[in-house]
């Protein structure tokens, strides 16, 4: 392995090549962060820089030589722990994310995301039977992941095994513990999740679950789910304050503390100094 | 049992129980495994002991349940000792005349012999063709041994090799299992020696051993029957590697569908707790180390590395990404070495009988024996345990007795449901990890169906797709969808739905799932197609193209009708014909009506002059 140490860090650097060109990379960097360093667009689904790597929609596929041999492997996971030559776009590369995009086509037909990519990949229509119901989920688990490591609610899960598998909450009844703060809305890469504020409830329909949103404090509108303000300022009296007024009213206060400081700072000024 | 301080101690133990099996002479065996429970074995022993009482015999002969012998069909199997007298099928009726004939007169009961292929009666197992083509190393003591009996294993040579170990060190204890070219017996044959190797050197103080005896296989029980007929061979093999290793504390993950194999497994282990054989300060050597046995919901998948440390972590049992070994990384996060069960109990007879006799035995590069379960169009069914490198023919035909009913051998499948199939024509194959997989099959754990010219290999091929697509963690895309749409296609060629493009389209999924997928049960999930396939493509393209099942099995390509030179109007098939689909005047030639036909094949099964065609 040849390490480059830099003077001032004293980090080992690997250098590896991506489609020919090289860059020095860090132990235990993916290959798909290393890609992104060189702007190389490797398409991504499940993956997400707010979780760890989890490797389940193979989209990411690359090419490794690494001691001369040629393997496919996915690149949102693979950690750099040597030199070797990776390949995003070799033709092995290209038919198997083709193949990919054609069973997961099959899974979610609906799917605009979906579809969009693979038109992005060269695939317009899929050779295989459609077995979705009409679901846009693929089943990439970020929703859960991001519910559980990043929120630390653990509102919903997988079901089932294999063909059956399914992201539901327990007992597919509506959530008891789901705090409706959007975030599996906001990561999920085929928009399978939505969440709409309508007549004062934040409603997830993806999980059957709808929460109250508590009234801004300073303005009165509804503006977040209760629980989430709750789960959110739990053991911080010092946020409570802060988090039950609505971002508008908070924009608002702030500019008022704003000018309020600017105000009392000029007029200390002007009395300090005789000028502003 | 009392506490054994020194490794000497225990050498004067053995040598005293030894003394004491040589005077008692006269025992008898009666095999009492789940294979033989299920036929009433405990029942037999029962009655052996009660009649043994009758004739004031009780206090001189003992009966021993004991592992199973691996011929299951013959099951419950009885052996007088010291004549070895082997008997077959055993009822507890019988039980008197064993013990009033045989063990009171000498004589031997004719009608409980086995027999050999030819029809002659055969006195002595060895003599037997199914045991005689085989080497047993690790199924050494089954059928001799009570399992739950410790000092029966310690008179037979048991924990020679862990005393052994202890004086030698690490280092040489990993170079003898590396030097016997010992390969994995889970499937991948990875090294064993050189798997030790990594983790002795991984960093961290805490380092795990897990034996994985999860045995998902259908069709396959080889570690089943270790566990229950053997257990202390595969802890002895785990203390030993724990010793090579620096583990302190093992593992064993087994199925919770194995009830007998935990029994006998957790007895074991508190009789060698107790011994001083596990725990702290063993043989008084210093070396802590301990066992524990957690039970597996019987996922298919839990059998993967990653998800079984997953599930014993308590996490839910899925395979996750692998670029970082478990050897450096794996339970907990801590240097860990996985081991089949087999691999493990292999181990104390490579100690014993050193690395150079091992690699003696076997092909180049696939060094031992393996164990294989056949079954399937086999006439002899069980556990069959032979030098590597063993062709085909010797175990279908010498062992396996060859196809019942005069049928002709079509393939055996190998390696489990996401092994292969190989053809007639490679039947003088030596068995080895290489050349299986040379051939587009595996070992895999070492289950062997073998089929006969009544199999239709599109419909096999489906079979163990839908398999793996049902025991599919459901992860990743490749193996979750890949599987289930390749099962689809399969699906449609057998109804008659297969369309010309679907052979190319299969075969390149195939290979797609195979390059992409996160663990190996995807990794090989394409095996039972792409191998049959290979070797049997014109079955594929005689149901696409032809609209033809050639071996007259897939319903919506075959029509029943009725030969009426051979048709003698018996009548049997229209009474029996769920559909009333058969017509016909009394002693006139039948017919059968298509449109009532549900191609249930009855009138084929209950026809006494082989007028049903099915073509
Ligand atoms: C889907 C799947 C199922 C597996 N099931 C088993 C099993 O039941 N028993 C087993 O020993 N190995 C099984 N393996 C192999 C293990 O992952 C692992 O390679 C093995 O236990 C290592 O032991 P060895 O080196 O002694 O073979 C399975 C692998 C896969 C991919
Ligand atoms: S709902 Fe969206 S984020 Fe969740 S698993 Fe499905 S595709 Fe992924
Ligand atoms: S290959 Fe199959 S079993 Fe393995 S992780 Fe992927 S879906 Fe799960
Ligand atoms: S982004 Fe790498 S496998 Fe999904």
């Amino acid at each position: 392995m040849r390490t480059i140490w830099y003077e001032e860090t004293l980090i080992a650097m690997i250098r590896i090549e991506i489609d020919g060109q090289a860059v020095d990379v860090e132990r235990d960097t993916t290959i798909l962060q290393a890609a992104r360093q060189l702007a190389i667009d490797i398409p991504a689904l499940c993956h997400h820089a707010a979780v760890k790597p989890y490797s389940a929609c193979r989209i990411c596929t690359v090419e490794v030589i690494r001691r001369g041999r040629s393997q496919l492997t996915a690149s949102c996971s693979y950690p750099i722990r040597e030199e070797i030559q990776v390949l995003t776009n070799s033709e092995r590369v290209i038919h198997a994310r083709r193949v990919l995009m054609e069973l997961l086509l099959a899974q979610c037909p609906e799917s605009k995301d979906i579809r969009d990519l693979a038109h992005r990949l060269g695939v317009e229509n899929t050779r295989f039977r459609t077995r979705g119901e009409g679901s846009n989920c693929i089943l990439c688990g970020l929703c859960v992941r991001v519910c559980r490591d990043v929120i630390g609610v653990s509102a919903i899960s997988f079901v089932n095994r294999g063909w059956k598998r399914e992201v539901k909450t327990p007992f597919d009844a509506p959530s008891e513990v789901c705090i409706a703060c959007r975030a599996c809305a906001h990561v999920c890469p085929t928009g399978a999740i939505q969440a709409e504020d309508i007549s004062g409830n934040r409603m997830l329909s993806f999980w059957q679950t709808s929460r109250e949103l508590q009234a801004c404090a300073s303005c009165g509108r509804p503006f977040a789910p209760g629980a989430e303000v709750q789960h959110l300022t739990r053991g911080r009296d010092d946020l409570r304050e802060s988090l039950g007024i609505c971002p508008q009213c908070r924009r608002t206060e702030t500019g008022g503390r704003l000018e309020r400081w600017t105000t009392s700072a000029q007029s200390r000024a002007i009395k300090d100094h005789g000028t502003p | 049992m009392k506490k054994i301080r020194t490794i000497a101690e225990l050498g004067t133990l053995r040598a005293a129980l030894e003394r004491e099996r040589e005077s008692a002479k006269v025992w008898i065996s009666v095999s009492n495994e789940t294979c033989a429970r299920a036929n009433g074995s405990d029942k037999v022993i029962a009655a052996l002991d009660e009649e043994l009482r009758k004739q004031g015999l009780a206090d001189q002969v003992r009966v021993k349940g004991t592992g199973c012998s691996g011929f299951c069909d013959r099951n419950p199997m009885v052996v007088v000792f010291p004549k070895e007298i082997a008997y077959q099928r055993v009822s507890p009726d019988d039980a008197a005349e064993i013990v009033g004939k045989t063990l009171i007169k000498g004589q031997v009961v004719e009608r409980l012999l086995h027999h050999d292929g030819k029809g002659h009666a055969v006195q002595h197992e060895a003599d037997l063709p199914f045991y005689r083509y085989q080497k047993r190393l690790v199924l050494r003591n089954h059928g001799r041994l009570d399992p739950t009996d410790i000092t029966d294993y310690l008179a037979s040579g048991g924990y020679t090799a862990l005393s052994q170990a202890l004086t030698m060190s690490s280092e040489q204890v990993i170079e003898e299992i590396s030097r016997s070219g010992l390969r994995g017996r889970g499937g991948g044959g990875f090294l064993t020696g050189r798997k030790w190797k990594s983790c002795r050197e991984a960093h961290g103080e805490t380092k795990y051993v897990i034996c994985n005896a999860d045995e998902g296989d259908p069709g396959a029980y080889m570690d089943r029957s270790v566990l229950e007929g053997n257990p202390h061979s595969v802890i002895e093999g785990m203390i030993i590697g724990a010793y090579a290793i620096g583990a302190r504390m093992g593992y064993v993950y087994v199925r919770a569908e194995y009830p007998l194999a935990v029994t006998n497994l957790v007895i074991a282990l508190q009789q060698a707790r107790d011994c001083g054989l596990l725990g702290e300060n063993i043989l008084g050597t210093g070396f802590n180390f301990d066992i524990r046995v957690n039970r597996g919901g019987g996922a298919f998948v839990c059998g993967e590395s990653t998800a079984l440390m997953a599930s014993l972590e308590g996490r839910v049992g899925e395979p996750e990404v692998k670029h970082i070994h478990t050897a450096e990384s794996g339970l907990w996060e801590k240097p860990t070495n996985l081991n089949n069960v087999e691999t493990w109990a292999n181990v104390p007879v490579i100690i014993n009988k050193g690395a150079d006799w091992f690699a003696s035995i076997g092909t180049e590069k696939s060094k031992g024996t393996k164990i294989f379960s056949l079954v399937g169009k086999i006439n002899n069914t069980g556990l069959v345990e032979v030098p590597m490198g063993t062709p085909l023919r010797e175990i279908i035909y010498d062992i396996g007795g060859g196809i019942p009913h005069g049928k002709k051998f079509k393939a055996i499948q190998t390696g489990g449901p996401s092994g292969g199939c190989v053809p007639e024509e490679l039947l003088d194959l030596p068995v080895d990890f290489d050349r299986l997989t040379e051939v587009g099959s595996m070992m895999g754990s070492g289950g062997m169906i073998v089929m006969d010219e009544g199999t239709c290999m599109v419909d096999v091929a489906k079979y163990f797709t839908g398999f793996l697509q049902d025991e599919s963690c459901g992860k990743c895309v490749p193996c979750r969808e890949g599987t289930a749409q390749m099962r689809q296609i399969l699906s449609d060629i057998c109804e008659g739905r297969g369309r010309p493009e679907d052979i190319d389209l299969l075969e390149e999924l195939g290979h797609v799932v195979q390059d992409t997928s996160l663990c190996a049960l995807g990794g090989t999930a394409a095996n039972p197609m792409l191998s049959t396939l290979r070797h049997f493509r014109d079955e594929y393209e005689a149901h696409i193209f032809d609209h033809r099942c050639p071996a007259g099995v897939c319903t919506a390509l075959i029509r029943y009708t009725i030969d009426v030179e051979k048709c003698n109007g018996c009548g049997v098939c229209a009474k029996q014909c769920p559909q009333n689909g058969v017509s016909g005047e009394k002693k006139q030639p039948h017919s059968i009506d298509q449109h009532l036909c549900i191609r249930c094949g009855i009138c084929r099964e209950v026809c006494r002059f082989e007028a049903i065609l099915v073509n």
